[in-house]
């Protein structure tokens, strides 16, 4: 069988091919990456399996809309530099968005084998691209167009904030990303662990934008270290853009949430991820010692599965998700979910934290939960949780971690308060230009949505990219 | 990299630093902090900032070492680097001209103090002084204390210098002699703050005290400098570290800040085997 001749009936008959993954058993044990990813003729093998629709609805599926149908016919081909080039044309952290994006949800989920068979694995091809490219040291740096003479600050190096860099030094403009962290790649970096996305991925795009000329700055925090107006009007630079993401926690409200071992999942993830604090004592940063302990997390999204996964891993002995609602409502991704099964993760579903339990020295012993059921839908269009009278149980643990989504953080609408906020301090935007209330100040990402995926904080810093550019140059982008 | 200009030791174990950091020199308030790593593998810790100079570009911090990390910051000399300083972060100090107003610092804490004292005699403040330490040798900043106050005090707890006991009851003194005192700030160790705050709970005197919960970011991103006043969650880093000292709940911080001793302990004494071993050499 090759890409030439082969009929729609052969192409149909090939299974999805599963990505060799480690074994549960040994992952829980260790940070390394879960997925191994596909070798050339496995991802050859699910390449021939897309029957190269004339009007391919996955493309629609993706935010970026990535030349899905192109890109898997030149891996199909053997042709993977070439792919991996026809991928970047409309997405700039292909690696990570094939390993992070809820594709089930988006591209996959549109693909027309979806409904009779599997759906293509379009984010696994993506990131054996990618992959490829960077691990055959075959990576080109797009060129540059010549000076414009416009400086650009970008606050905040998420995918938002990359994404936008990367454009904009490509259109011809100077630019500066600002980051109050030490290290770069926001959420990349902090949040998601090494297990699900290695660092060393991050920071090879990173490397890349620099060799381009973009210009890093790290622990520079906007509202504090310098304010937007001061980047404007004392540092000169022409326009701002603004990816700060969703960072501040939300703790429940609940008695005893200040004890001892009470972990918003941020902190958790940040002292593991990016202070390495698995590696205590070698890091100076110590965490929660979870060996042989009874952890549970409060969600159901990635978050709280990247942070109980993170508690399997550094050897807690029962490790839980206590969520309010059952499994269907969970905003996790499936594969996530399936994992997190497998390496076992214990799930309390429909049960509602209603108080933290501790000792004298307010060290945390447990917590009182109550079941929950399923009512009426609510404003998310979810059914509604409901406690069920008399139901409340304890659970004895000794480390929780809420994860029960984020905030706005402050800072930005303290210091430039002609920026205009929503009622949930979200940055107000126009979705096609990404333009704040203030002039030539753009905004995008998790500050914009509220906390979201990676691959729509990369599609806003795009489509800010473009208006910047236009604005600044008084013409429509080409 | 950030470069160390000058340091010194003040006191035994506590130690003055100045860093080149210009836009944090240009930008800081009093009150505010920098966090700080020292290297790839270290710790991320809040120091305030002690003192500026915008036109050389510098910050200037005052370090007691207490663990592995500020002890480590200690060894530093001129001309060393360290990897991260981030800041000015924090609310500033809140100033106006409040009438008389009562500065104590306990230990490390005057080193803290010192910067809004001086910015509340700038507002036009009687600034009164209380610098309380253990014994004569530990007493830091005299020389900076006496220049910005009206009044200043020095206490000691063994009687070795100045008046022999502890900050709160030279306070209360003052209060006795019925003189009138419009805002008292109160920096150091836990217990001292919480002193301060019965002291002055009973006259209804405005008491601030500024926080040491333990942080990781210092920008509002993790929620670990969560402190309970008034009942609710504030983020240290944020909202603080002033806070109202009749509304805090100190038995809350001062357990939150147990939860890594073991580890601390550990830090600390595979530090000091290993600048042994490095001496031995
Ligand atoms: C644990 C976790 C797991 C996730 N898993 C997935 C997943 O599997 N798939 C998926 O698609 N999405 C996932 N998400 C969501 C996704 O990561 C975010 O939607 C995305 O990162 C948002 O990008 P952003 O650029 O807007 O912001 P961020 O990635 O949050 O980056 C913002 C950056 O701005 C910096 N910053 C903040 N304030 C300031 C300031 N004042 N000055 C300067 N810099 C500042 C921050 O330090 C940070 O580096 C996950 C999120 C988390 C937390
Ligand atoms: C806003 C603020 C301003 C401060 N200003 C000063 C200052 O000007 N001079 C000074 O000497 N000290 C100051 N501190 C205290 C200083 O941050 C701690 O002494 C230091 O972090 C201890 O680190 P270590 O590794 O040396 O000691 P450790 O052995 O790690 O800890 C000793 C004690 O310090 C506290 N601590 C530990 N880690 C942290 C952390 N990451 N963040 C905060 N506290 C921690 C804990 O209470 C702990 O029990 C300040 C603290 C805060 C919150
Ligand atoms: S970026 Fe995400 S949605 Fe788009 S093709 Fe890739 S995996 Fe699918
Ligand atoms: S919808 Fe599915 S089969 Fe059709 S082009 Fe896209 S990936 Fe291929
Ligand atoms: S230190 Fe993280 S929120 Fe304050």
């Amino acid at each position: 069988m090759d890409a030439q001749h082969i009929t729609t009936k052969e192409r149909l008959a090939i299974p999805r091919q599963v990505m060799p993954a480690q074994s549960p058993e040994v992952r829980v044990n260790n940070f390394n990456e879960v997925h191994l990813g596909y070798t050339p003729e496995l991802a050859q093998k699910e390449a021939l399996r897309c029957i190269q629709c004339r009007n391919p609805a996955c493309v629609k599926g993706c935010p970026v809309n990535i030349k899905i149908d192109q890109f898997i016919k030149m891996i199909a081909e053997g042709n993977f530099l070439g792919a991996a080039k026809k991928i970047k044309e409309d997405n700039v952290l292909p690696a990570i968005c094939g390993r992070v994006c809820p594709q089930e949800d988006q591209c996959e989920k549109m693909c027309i084998l979806a409904k009779k068979h599997e759906s293509v694995a379009i984010g696994n091809l993506e990131r054996f691209a990618a992959d490829y490219e960077r691990e055959t040291g075959n990576v080109e740096l797009p060129s540059v167009k010549s000076s414009t003479g416009k400086k650009v600050a970008v606050i905040g190096s998420g995918p938002a904030g990359l994404s936008c860099a990367n454009d904009l030094i490509q259109m011809g403009h100077a630019v500066t990303v600002f980051e109050a962290l030490h290290e770069l790649g926001g959420v990349l970096v902090y949040g998601i662990p090494e297990f699900r996305l290695p660092k060393k991925i991050v920071k090879a795009e990173i490397e890349g934008l620099k060799q381009l000329g973009v210009k890093f700055v790290t622990n520079a925090v906007a509202g504090r270290s310098i304010t937007v107006d001061e980047l404007m009007k004392e540092e000169g630079f022409d326009a701002v853009f603004i990816g700060v993401g969703a960072g501040l926690p939300w703790f429940m409200g609940i008695p005893g949430e200040n004890m001892l071992g009470v972990y918003s999942a941020n902190e958790f993830l940040t002292r593991v991820n990016l202070m390495k604090s698995y590696q205590f004592p070698e890091n100076d940063t110590p965490v929660f010692n979870c060996k042989g302990k009874n952890v549970a997390v409060f969600g159901g999204g990635n978050t709280a599965l990247d942070a109980v996964r993170t508690a399997k891993r550094l050897g807690a002995e029962h490790a839980y998700i206590i969520y309010r609602r059952s499994e269907a409502e969970m905003p996790a991704r499936l594969e996530e979910l399936h994992h997190a099964q497998k390496e076992g993760i214990e799930f309390m579903l429909l049960t509602n934290p209603v108080e933290f339990i501790g000792n004298d020295q307010q060290w945390l012993t447990g917590v009182k939960c109550i079941r929950m059921e399923l009512g009426e839908p609510d404003d998310s269009g979810r059914r509604k949780p409901i406690p069920i009278p008399d139901s409340e149980f304890t659970l004895p643990i000794d480390m929780a971690i809420i994860s029960i989504g984020n905030g706005s953080n402050p800072l930005i609408k303290q210091t430039t308060p002609d920026i205009d906020v929503s009622k949930r301090d979200t940055i107000v935007v126009d979705i096609n230009t990404m333009a704040t209330s203030k002039e030539n100040v753009y905004a995008g990402g998790d500050i914009v949505t509220g906390g979201a995926t990676v691959i729509l904080a990369m599609g806003a810093g795009r489509t800010a990219a473009a208006a910047i550019n236009e604005k600044l140059m008084g013409t429509r982008a080409v | 990299m950030y470069r160390i200009v000058s340091a010194q030791f003040l006191a035994e174990n506590i130690k003055k630093i100045e860093i080149e950091a210009p836009r944090i020199a240009k930008k800081r308030n009093a009150g505010q902090f920098v966090m700080i790593r020292v290297d790839e593998s270290g710790e991320r810790v809040p120091l305030t900032i002690a003192d500026s100079n915008p036109e050389k570009g510098t910050i200037t911090i005052i370090v007691q070492g207490m663990g592995k990390t500020t002890r480590e910051l200690n060894s530093k000399n001129t001309g060393d680097t360290i990897t991260d300083v981030v800041g000015p972060l924090g609310a500033p100090s809140h100033i106006e001209k409040f009438g008389t107003v009562v500065s104590i610092g306990g230990g490390v804490g005057t080193a803290i103090a010192y910067p809004t004292a001086v910015a509340l005699k700038k507002a036009g403040n009687y600034v009164i002084t209380i610098n309380g330490a253990r014994s004569k040798d530990l007493v830091i900043l005299e020389k900076e204390m006496t220049t910005v106050s009206d009044e200043a005090y020095i206490t000691t707890d063994d009687g070795s210098y100045g008046f022999h006991g502890f900050v709160t009851q030279k306070l209360q003194e003052l209060i006795d002699s019925g003189r009138t005192i419009d805002y008292v700030l109160a920096i150091g160790p836990i217990p001292m703050m919480k002193a301060i705050a019965e002291v002055t709970r009973p006259y209804h005197i405005k008491t601030v005290v500024s926080l040491n919960p333990i942080m990781v970011d210092g920008t509002g991103m993790c929620g670990g400098c969560r402190v309970t006043v008034d009942k609710q969650i504030k983020f240290a880093c944020v909202d603080g570290p002033e806070f109202d000292a009749h509304l805090v709940d100190f038995k809350n911080l001062s357990d939150r800040n147990k939860i890594y001793l073991p580890e601390e302990k550990q830090s600390a004494e595979a530090y000091v085997h290993r600048c042994n071993l490095i001496k031995s050499v």
